[in-house]
């Protein structure tokens, strides 16, 4: 029944990505990005990612989103039929697709137990989380005591990507658009 | 005569490697700014299904200590991609405001008419 769900799912995304490659109204590429994020977030809570799932709802669908129409206000709406056809790309990503189908093919079968990845070191944090009376929710264990010097890195990172759209939007010209700029900067 | 069991086995990961195709080629073809920004922040989503996939254990719940309940999917990949969703939100940030220096700078974001602008197309 999982599985089930979880392919329904999918098979939405997969339309939703189609849509997004052939529309040419930024507006509405950009809000279907938004509806594309909502159905992965669903798809994580369906693959028990529970903390995943609403992080990217909130980031993903909520933030990424708020940035894009941002953006789209300072620039044009639309984008332009380009008349050559493109077939050296097209080269490249049948290539990179048949690449990764054929490395990802003898991966363990989904959401099967005895997987490799499920017996060496997850198990460890399991047991841990409950034997050192950390959060209940092992995903909070892990990244806030654990492995909290890893999201201090996350911070210097958030925190310079910030000073970098700083830097670049201070130079800006046009006065007359001041205000919106003040805004950009300021979701970030 | 196909296997549709075995297709459902391996769904995940045949839509994970068609999103991250798709998305490359929006990245590769497109010459839209704001439209290559979209296929980057694609692309990162199919990584977090790449990563999440082989978390899961069917008959597992979310990794939620509580005393009835016996098996949990894997945590580790949930915490690696909580910080990565931090981070593609970061960079897209910068990118879209540089996205907003060059239209400011050229008028137009479309990748060709900037080459013609620069006079090498």
């Amino acid at each position: 029944m999982e599985i089930l769900v979880d392919a329904v799912l999918l098979t939405l995304l997969v339309v939703i990505t189609l849509a997004i490659l052939f529309q040419r109204n930024l507006f509405a590429v950009v809000l279907l990005a938004g509806a594309y994020s909502f159905l992965m977030a669903s798809i994580m809570l369906v693959l028990d990612a529970v903390d995943v799932a609403m992080t990217e709802a909130a980031v993903g669908a909520g933030i990424s989103t708020a940035l894009f129409l941002a953006t789209l206000y300072l620039t044009h709406g639309k984008e332009y039929l380009q008349p050559n056809f493109k077939f050296q790309s097209i080269l490249v990503v049948v290539l990179a697709g048949g690449m990764l189908i054929w490395g990802m093919w003898d991966m363990p079968e989904f959401g099967v137990m005895q997987a490799p990845l499920h017996e060496n070191t997850a198990p460890g944090y399991l047991d841990a989380s409950k034997n050192h009376l950390m959060p209940p929710n092992v995903v909070t264990a892990v990244l806030a005591d654990y492995r909290s010097f890893d999201t201090l890195g996350e911070t210097t990172v958030i925190f310079t990507a910030g000073i970098g759209v700083l830097l670049i939007l201070r130079g800006r010209k046009k006065p007359k658009k001041s205000k919106n700029k003040a805004e950009n900067s300021h979701e970030t | 005569m196909i296997d549709f069991g075995e297709i459902l086995l391996k769904y995940n990961a045949i839509v994970t490697v068609f999103l991250m195709v798709t998305s490359l080629y929006i990245v590769i073809a497109k010459g839209n700014m704001i439209k290559k920004l979209v296929g980057l922040s694609l692309f990162q989503t199919s990584v977090y299904l790449l990563y999440l996939s082989p978390a899961k254990i069917v008959g597992g719940t979310a990794p939620i200590i509580a005393d009835a309940i016996m098996v949990y999917s894997n945590p580790l990949p949930h915490v690696l991609i909580l910080t990565a969703i931090v981070v593609g939100v970061a960079t897209l940030a910068l990118g879209l405001a540089l996205v907003v220096r060059i239209q400011d700078a050229y008028g137009t974001i479309e990748e060709d008419e900037i080459f013609r602008a620069e006079g090498d197309a």
